[in-house]
């Protein structure tokens, strides 16, 4: 029962990936895409999280962490660039 | 007073320390503890940010207070960009608008940004001194001073006993 | 227990539905800012219910997937802010359904005055 609900969940997470990466490549300006990509990071933070219940690893846990924060990193950085004041 | 930033520093980053570990062994706790004491000595001296913070009951119980109302508002938030996503007809009505906060201390004027940035409908552009810009995807009726007040009013009653 | 497991993979599903609304959200609003809105709280909201019901699930996970609920809290609003202001740095046409713009309005004030 929990195993068919959490697979209907990780379903659901592909196909918002898939509208996102649609995103990812139409993107009017390059905003748009930076966006996106940080929506696809914190999205995959769940879905990796939700592997690790699959798999039965707690190990899963802790690269979600370290994946979070560079990803957060990464945007920040991007954004500055885009500001100019890197 | 920099004692206190340091000291609240020194305490985040040892509690992330054991919630990554899982342990409450020896070896383990001595080393977070000198690394944790050795980043919030260095990484604080110059920095003032976390001197704002007052310690005392009353906050603790606003601290939990400020929790519930934020939560109901990031849950509301969600169900609204909800309904104007699936809805057809996208009813958007989107600008930005600007509102000045009373809060004088930094991480007042951090949370506050985030928190809006978090509730319905809106989120922090830009922040110059006291003057907050905020983009809405839905302004209600004409008079857009008053209705950036409502959204800043919500939370600084609280952050305000909370930082001063 | 056997609730426990349900309750959780029942409060994961609706995460995953607000992931879905972060998605349409994105393909639909019209520029970049009403984007931001729809893509980053919607992805806020549905990775942290779908983090809680894992930890519902296991709950010997839950010290640190309380630690990555409150990372993601902190770091989403500073990173779509930070996006945000980027935008509009770097002037992004809003919409053509935009009532007003008073940032545009005051800096345009500065550069004159100057």
């Amino acid at each position: 029962m929990v195993n068919i609900l959490l697979s209907i969940a990780l379903g659901i997470i592909v196909i918002s990936f898939i509208l996102v990466i649609v995103r990812f490549m139409l993107g009017d300006t390059v905003v748009d895409r930076v966006v996106a990509l940080d929506v696809l990071t914190v999205s995959s933070i769940g879905l990796i999280v939700m592997l690790a219940h699959f798999f039965g690893r707690v190990i899963y846990i802790d690269v979600s962490i370290v994946y979070g924060i560079l990803s957060f990193i990464g945007v920040i950085v991007i954004a500055k660039f885009l500001a100019k004041s890197l | 007073m920099k004692f206190k930033g340091i000291f609240v520093v020194f305490v985040m980053l040892l509690a992330i320390w054991l919630v990554l570990n899982n342990t409450l062994q020896m070896a383990p706790l001595l080393i977070g503890a000198g690394v944790s004491l050795l980043l919030s000595v260095v990484l604080c001296t110059k920095c003032s940010v976390f001197n704002d913070i007052r310690l005392t009951p009353k906050t603790f119980y606003y601290t939990l207070v400020y929790l519930g109302v934020f939560i109901v508002e990031l849950v509301k938030s969600n169900f609204d960009i909800a309904m104007r996503v699936l809805n057809p007809a996208l009813p958007i009505n989107p600008g930005i608008i600007k509102a000045e906060t009373i809060l004088k201390s930094k991480m007042a004027r951090l949370i506050l940004a985030n928190s809006i940035t978090l509730t319905p409908g809106t989120f922090t552009i830009d922040i110059k001194e006291n003057i907050l810009y905020i983009h809405c995807v839905h302004i209600d009726g004409d008079n857009t001073e008053k209705y950036a007040q409502s959204i800043v009013r919500k939370f600084e009653k609280y952050l305000e006993v909370l930082y001063g | 227990m056997e609730y426990l497991e349900i309750i959780g993979a029942i409060v994961t599903l609706i995460g995953a539905m607000f992931i879905l609304f972060a998605g349409i959200g994105l393909l639909r609003m019209p520029d970049i800012y009403n984007r931001i809105q729809a893509g980053t709280k919607a992805s806020t909201l549905g990775s942290m219910l779908t983090l809680l019901g894992i930890g519902l699930i296991h709950p010997d996970w839950l010290l640190k997937i309380v630690l990555l609920i409150i990372f993601i809290l902190i770091s989403n609003p500073v990173s779509s802010h930070v996006l945000g202001r980027a935008a509009h740095f770097i002037k992004v046409p809003l919409s053509s359904r935009t009532a007003v713009d008073k940032l545009a309005e005051d800096e345009d004030r500065v550069t004159q005055s100057k």
